[in-house]
């Protein structure tokens, strides 16, 4: 089943010139400068980058978790002013409520949908535990899961109130190889069903070319995007499939081409 | 099984040493009352319920204090979580009152309220407040930024997030606090009841006085073995289970018990 993205489906989000310097008492550092970005409905983005190119505080942008200096994230032609729930994280760590059970910790996002009716929490958290293949865990503590099993619940976390935009910010990087690797297939099955846009943060070129119809590089000091591939192999992929090495090895060769023309302005 | 029997062993060998140092001769059963004679006073105050009657006052006037205080000191402390500044003002104000010995309130106490059930209480809150406000503070402020992102995204803010997110993650300092706070409210009364005499209620540490003044060493150390069971019962049934349920849900207490 090959996915076909529309380009010319509606902007979902637009990031706008956006600027973001942090500051502290030594030093000041421009983690972004000018960045802009058009995001489609529906669309499996990844932002690739080496430590330090402001791909995360990007996504925070996004989420609404940061204020950019100077520029604006639009949803919908909507200026985001803070975090919402039509734009879900998911982190490198989990980060599971560890005084609620794995199936409070799904039900937690449902609760505060205002339009939800109270006897549909519970039927909702369970599709989407199921989802995750974790149906069998609702009543356990989160302290019991592996590391794979407790991503696997805060995916289920982000996905179960339904937002449109699924912000992913490195989400397998803490993890072993094939729990990496069975994760990527439930993404993309995920994907496929639900039809959710997608943005990942990831340093893993291969993990990109697998998951992304776009992968968008980075580059650190100040961050900033230098290039954009298309990735247009079918779906579903496979991570250790010899058609991604193509573009892995581009991607790669473009990546270091940044860090040598950084040592060159260094 | 085998655990509780050792600790039997334990205090019975205790309690022998003690009635044969008692019945040796050495020391006058006015100083040293042997087990038995204490054995003997417990069993008829608990006859004539004197024993029972001062065990319901002291509880009541410690159950009104503590909860007083911790519903106090849990809102306050959070509120001194909040910014730099209240931990400058409040913190500050907070860590100095809980060095106060609560025993320094009694003459304070007794000059607004005088001889009066409020003294009393006013006693107790003061004992507890502070360091169930310290720990509050502290455990609100220990809390992985990460929760608070993550319960962000997900529209939790205002209200919803301190009763939903701030408050429960901070429960492991909570509960080591307000079981610190138990502890202080238990010496804040005992002291209070010692000084404050009031014809309102006769509590544990009026047995415990009225003992000194008799010469009864039999009913004074039997009212402070009474105060030291009911701790022991107390955290067993009340914070032991919280501190139990605690683990099992974090996945701490590796050590096993």
């Amino acid at each position: 089943m090959q996915h076909q993205f529309d380009a010319h489906a509606a902007n979902k989000l637009q990031i706008q010139n956006i600027s973001k310097q942090f500051k502290s008492q030594s030093s000041v550092v421009q983690a972004l400068s000018n960045v802009s970005l058009s995001i489609a409905e529906g669309e499996f983005l990844c932002l690739v980058g080496a430590s330090g190119c402001g791909k995360s505080t990007l996504l925070d942008i996004i989420a609404g978790l940061t204020k950019p200096d100077e520029g604006a994230v639009y949803a919908d032609e909507k200026k985001v002013d803070g975090p919402g729930r039509q734009r879900l994280v998911m982190f490198q760590e989990s980060a599971l409520f560890p005084w609620l059970s794995v199936l409070g910790n799904v039900m937690f996002g449902l609760k505060l949908c205002p339009d939800l009716p109270k006897s549909q929490h519970k039927t909702i958290a369970m599709e989407f535990l199921k989802l995750v293949g974790l149906e069998k865990f609702a009543r356990s503590n989160t302290h019991e899961l592996s590391g794979g099993m407790k991503q696997r619940v805060a995916l289920a976390r982000a996905l179960a109130p339904s937002p449109r935009v699924l912000l992913l910010d490195e989400p397998f990087a803490a993890l072993d190889a094939m729990t990496r690797e069975q994760l990527y297939d439930d993404l993309q099955h995920i994907w496929e069903t639900h039809r959710k846009t997608i943005i990942l943060v990831t340093h893993n070129v291969r993990e990109a070319v697998c998951l992304a119809d776009r992968v968008v590089l980075m580059s650190p000091s100040p961050g900033r995007i230098t290039q954009e591939f298309e990735i247009d192999l079918p779906r579903p992929r496979d991570i250790n499939s010899i058609a991604l090495s193509h573009y892995t090895q581009n991607i790669t060769r473009a990546l270091k081409g940044n860090q040598t023309l950084d040592e060159a302005h260094g | 099984m085998k655990r509780q029997l050792r600790a039997s062993v334990f205090f019975i060998s205790l309690v022998l040493i003690w009635q044969l140092a008692a019945t040796s001769g050495r020391w006058s059963p006015i100083i040293l009352p042997p087990p038995v004679q204490i054995a003997e006073y417990l069993w008829s105050a608990a006859l004539d319920g004197s024993l029972w009657e001062a065990c319901l006052v002291t509880l009541k006037r410690l159950m009104l204090g503590y909860l007083a205080g911790a519903m106090v000191g849990i809102p306050l402390g959070l509120l001194m979580s909040t910014s730099q500044f209240t931990e400058d003002t409040l913190g500050a104000l907070a860590l100095g009152l809980q060095t106060l010995p609560s025993v320094c309130w009694v003459p304070l106490a007794l000059l607004w309220f005088g001889q009066t059930e409020t003294a009393m209480l006013f006693v107790v809150i003061m004992g507890t407040m502070w360091s169930v406000m310290i720990a509050t503070d502290t455990g609100a402020r220990n809390i992985p930024p990460i929760y608070a992102r993550a319960a962000r995204t997900m529209g939790s803010d205002g209200w919803h997030k301190w009763t939903h997110v701030i408050l429960p993650a901070s429960l492991p300092y909570l509960i080591s606090g307000l079981k610190q706070g138990w502890a202080f409210a238990w010496r804040s009364l005992m002291a209070a009841e010692i000084y404050v005499t009031i014809l309102t209620g006769f509590g544990l540490g009026h047995l415990l006085h009225y003992g000194r003044e008799l010469n009864a060493m039999d009913q004074v150390i039997g009212i402070m073995l009474v105060i030291i069971w009911i701790g022991l019962i107390v955290d067993k049934i009340v914070f032991s289970p919280l501190e139990r349920l605690l683990h099992k849900r974090w996945g701490t207490g590796i050590i096993q018990r």
